[in-house]
């Protein structure tokens, strides 16, 4: 404790990243020690090295493969594409923070996939349901055709596109 | 269905479904160790050169760099088959080749330290193309291999391992023929299986020779033995697995790397953590070999083929540590696919100065049927004979043989898939689809449909031993130690469902073992579809003989004879006077575990069968491919796991499957060696937006492979398509199509419609001429 506050008093000059991810607030400090932001840094890299939150996969890290889809406000974004000096004042969930914490329900999507077997290997397994997560938010009754549209920025090289697909149909009409 | 399972078959959860859709499942990349370093590679800008001198001094003095290792520094460890090809060389092979090893404080250090050390070289010519590689001025990659020609054969797989298909008396065979035709088709596109998940390890060394390695790949216990050989025998290893984020044959093996980060822990003394980059992925670890196929195929009117007589050609790139091996398996399984009593089919493998070949689902079955069946079609499309027909016919039938991947003749005793495959033929409406060779099912427009189909089957189903134990406890609980990966075909639960049928447990009792080498016997992974029927059949037997003697145990208290014994849920009976009946613990005592052993040896007397259907439209203007549908047909046996077969069975598309027949290559710049589309952008993958129709049509004739009477499928399904997509394409367009991947340019060239045309290129080809 001792440490960490002194810390704080010798970086008192720094500026600070604010951002909630998956309803916890953090502040983080823009610089290059360990547990720091550097300007550098991708969301993904902050979630999964400083904040250990490593259910966001990164495959590709150039935007290609969707495996890092996560919410910023509401929205599906790569997190291997954003900055994270660029999410001061936002609010992200990732995969860990669909589950309802309090009653430990799973999210319908999540339940689905389950229950479909919509994955293999489960690598971009996360970042397909966060697109699909983000479609059900904006539109809670796609289309077939609407959803293939909304995970085509989505890989799963493993072909479990079609099980997904009849997951995220299962969900939709259990929303409704 | 009254089968009695409470679990085979059954649409259950795999086991760690919710720890995968949630993002608890730890995947090596996800994992730190304490104290942990990250590791980095600085490879060759060069596709063949000698390095002449090394400053590591500039990367040194960066604040964080823990370890710089060249050539100079490491042990001579070697791999590949023969092992020639060194863990770090004097000389590099391809863009790409490992020059130096940096171990530092972050991975952001470890990769500025690469740009400060500076590499001399000496730039030698390099070679790009197999039948160049071959001419006697060519660029020599290694001293051990004359003429760039690999070493055939495979010490694993015994004295007589297969190298060729040579039998009966080819002469003989064409004179009986009505027709003979001859041609030569190519399947280079060295696709790459692109699983998500990039390769990588975490060593941690501890003198003087103790290493363990966490690993991300289908075998975690045969990286043990594997790197036991390549480290001059000398080093005790320990290998952990886990999750694996795909790896459709190609983390099968991943020595290179591991051997990275085993050398940055021994110079370092703290564990290192090496992991390729996506663009490293795609240009320096393993992608399909590429294989062309020049053949004389002799044929009667009835499709009796009489006479296989050519050449095939295989670029393994810089090494090869398993082609061999695919060339084994590939030569057993066309004897599978097409039965004919005469054969002269002779491999050359071929090293050029590109990235290597290595290990992927079809593995060579799938290189070498792209150009086979081609062939066959041509003396089919002489006879106006229809090739499902002829599939049918000549795939091998109970009674037949082969000569399997050991050079052994082995009779087949499986079932005759002809059922299976008049089903699927049923499915896709191939009857009313097929109107002849080179004619269109259908014109509209610019778009011309065309149909087509392949086959694969594999009897590497029962390969190689495995061995289990299965431990009971007294509270009713048991435990498989089988040394296992979850890969994605969710087989870790299928083992799981099978043991607990035989021990007629709940399944949320039965628990598997960490994949630890050092608790865990000899198992050699999930490979080539072995799961289902090796695997399973240790684990089985493991039950079998745990049970066994927890009724000797039963036995004893309850007065009864052992054979009289049974169980459910925990509780031991009598059969005859099932109310004497106890606990597990009541037989075990406070103070006992009761442990059985399996072991499958292994058998190649059983083969697996995938036939696919495939429709494709072909736009005649722009030259784009388009798949419309695919019908995937077989009989499994018995299915253990509805939905995963599903899942693997759709992975046909996916993985270096059916889409290397359309769109999927690894383009190499053949002036420079370089990779052009070593990324995920440029190198092509199928979407959500663009999927064909799918069915998968799939029987139940119980077979004799163990008490489940199951054999497993996965593997296979990428196999027959490409060569499926080649014949509808051609059909389509009235013409054939002699390479993969069939990009519009190609297309347009075979129509005519732009320059560069196959006649000319199969000229060109004839006359030895380069690409």
């Amino acid at each position: 404790m001792e440490k960490k506050r002194k810390e704080g008093v010798r970086s008192g000059k720094k500026k600070k990243i604010k951002l909630s991810v998956n309803g916890i607030g953090y502040e983080l400090e823009i610089g290059d020690k360990p547990g720091e932001v550097d300007y550098g840094h991708t969301l993904a890299h902050t979630l999964r090295e400083t904040l250990n939150l490593t259910g966001t996969k990164v495959a590709c890290d150039h935007g290609a493969c969707g495996c890092c889809t996560v919410l910023m406000d509401g929205k599906a974004v790569l997190s291997c594409m954003t900055l994270t000096v660029e999410c001061d004042g936002k609010n992200i969930t990732t995969i860990e923070g669909l589950k309802d914490n309090k009653t430990g329900a799973l999210d319908p999507i999540q339940q689905a996939f389950i229950e479909h077997s919509a994955f293999q290997c489960g690598y971009c397994t996360p970042g397909i349901i966060m697109s699909a997560k983000a479609l059900l938010m904006e539109n809670p009754s796609p289309s077939k055709e609407e959803i293939k549209e909304a995970l085509s920025g989505n890989f799963c090289r493993c072909i479990s596109n079609y099980q997904a697909i009849d997951a995220v149909i299962t969900a939709s009409n259990r929303g409704r | 269905m009254g089968d009695g399972y409470r679990f085979v078959g059954k649409p259950i959860p795999r086991n760690d479904a919710g720890d995968i859709v949630t993002g608890k499942t730890k995947f090596l990349i996800d994992r730190k160790m304490v104290d942990m370093l990250y590791g980095k590679v600085k490879r060759s800008p060069y596709p063949h050169a000698i390095i002449k001198k090394v400053d590591k001094k500039k990367a040194f003095k960066l604040k964080g760099v823990k370890a710089v290792l060249t050539w100079e520094d490491v042990p001579d460890w070697k791999g590949g088959t023969p092992r020639y090809t060194r863990v770090l060389d004097r000389k590099v092979r391809f863009v790409g080749d490992a020059v130096a090893l940096v171990a530092a404080e972050t991975e952001e250090i470890a990769e500025e330290a690469l740009d400060l050390i500076d590499v001399e070289y000496e730039i030698l010519p390099a070679v790009f193309d197999m039948e160049e590689a071959l001419k006697p001025d060519a660029p020599q990659l290694y001293e051990e291999f004359p003429g760039n020609i690999v070493t055939p054969g495979v010490p694993f797989f015994g004295p007589k391992s297969l190298k060729e298909v040579v039998m009966g008396d080819v002469e003989k065979g064409f004179a009986e023929a009505d027709v003979i035709t001859e041609g030569t088709f190519g399947y280079e596109g060295i696709p790459n299986p692109m699983p998500p998940e990039p390769p990588g390890a975490i060593a941690l060394w501890e003198e003087p020779n103790k290493l363990t390695l966490w690993v991300s790949n289908q075998s975690p216990y045969m990286d043990k033995i594997l790197l036991w050989h390549i480290m001059g025998r000398k080093v005790e290893i320990r290998t952990f697995g886990g999750p694996c984020g795909g790896s459709y044959g190609s983390k099968q093996m991943s020595w290179i790397t591991q051997c990275h980060a085993a050398l940055l822990s021994r110079a370092t003394g703290r564990p290192v953590k090496l992991y390729m980059t996506k663009e490293e992925h795609l240009a320096a670890f393993v992608m399909r070999p590429a294989s062309r196929m020049k053949a004389r195929v002799g044929m009667k009117k009835d499709g009796t083929v009489t006479a296989i007589k050519g050449t095939w050609l295989i670029d393994t790139g810089y090494y090869s540590m398993t082609t061999q091996s695919q060339i084994a398996v590939g030569c057993g399984e066309v004897q599978i696919a097409v039965h004919c009593d005469n054969w002269d089919l002779r491999p050359v493998i071929v090293c050029t100065n590109r990235n290597a070949s290595g290990i992927v689902r079809g593995f060579g079955g799938q290189e070498l049927k792209c150009s086979l069946l081609p062939l066959i079609s041509l003396a089919m499309e002489k006879l106006g004979l229809d090739p499902y027909e002829v599939l049918k016919k000549n795939f091998v039938k109970p009674g037949q043989g082969y000569f399997w991947r050991d050079g052994i003749w082995y009779v087949y005793r499986g079932i005759d898939y002809s059922k299976a495959m008049d089903e699927g033929a049923k499915a896709f409406g191939w009857k009313d689809k097929w109107k002849g060779w080179l004619i269109p099912t259908s014109i509209n427009g610019t778009k011309r449909r065309g149909v087509g189909v392949g086959v694969h089957g594999n009897a590497d189903i029962g390969e190689d031993a495995s061995e289990a134990h299965v431990r009971l406890f007294r509270d009713g609980t048991a435990m498989l130690f089988s040394c296992l990966s979850e890969h994605g075909t969710g087989q870790t639960t299928n083992f799981l469902k099978m043991v607990a049928e035989t021990l007629k447990l709940p399944l949320n009792r039965v628990s598997l073992s960490p994949p630890d080498s050092m608790v865990n016997p000899y198992e050699f992974g999930p490979a080539g579809s072995r799961g289902t029927y090796s695997i399973a059949s240790a684990a089985i037997r493991a039950a079998e003989d745990a049970l066994k003697r927890l009724f000797e145990l039963g036995a004893q208290k309850l007065g009864v004879s052992p054979s009289d014994m049974d169980t459910e849920d925990g509780m031991l009976f009598s059969k005859h006077d099932p109310e004497k009946r106890i606990p597990w613990i009541a037989a075990m005592g406070p103070d006992r575990t009761v442990t059985g052993y399996g072991r499958f040896e292994p058998d190649y007397t059983l083969t697996n069968c995938m036939m696919t259907f495939v429709e494709v439209e072909v736009d005649v203007e722009t030259g784009k491919v388009d798949l419309i549908s695919v019908v995937n047909t077989s009989d499994a046996g018995k299915i253990v796991d509805p939905k995963g077969l599903e899942g693997q069975l759709n992975g046909c598309l996916g993985s270096a499957g059916i889409d290397t027949a359309i769109f999927e290559e690894t383009v190499l710049d053949r002036r420079t060696g370089h990779i052009l589309n070593a990324n995920m952008i440029d190198y092509k993958w199928r979407t959500f937006s663009e999927l064909p129709e799918i069915k998968n049509v799939i029987l139940e004739t119980p077979m004799e492979s163990h008490r489940f009477h199951a054999v497993g499928i996965g593997e296979i399904a990428t196999s027959p398509g490409p060569s499926a997509v080649l014949m509808a394409v051609s059909n389509a367009l009235g013409t054939w199509i002699h390479e993969y991947p069939i990009t519009p340019d190609k297309v347009l060239k075979a129509l005519g419609k732009i320059k560069g045309g196959q006649k000319e290129k199969d000229r060109a080809l004839e006359l030895g001429g380069a690409r």
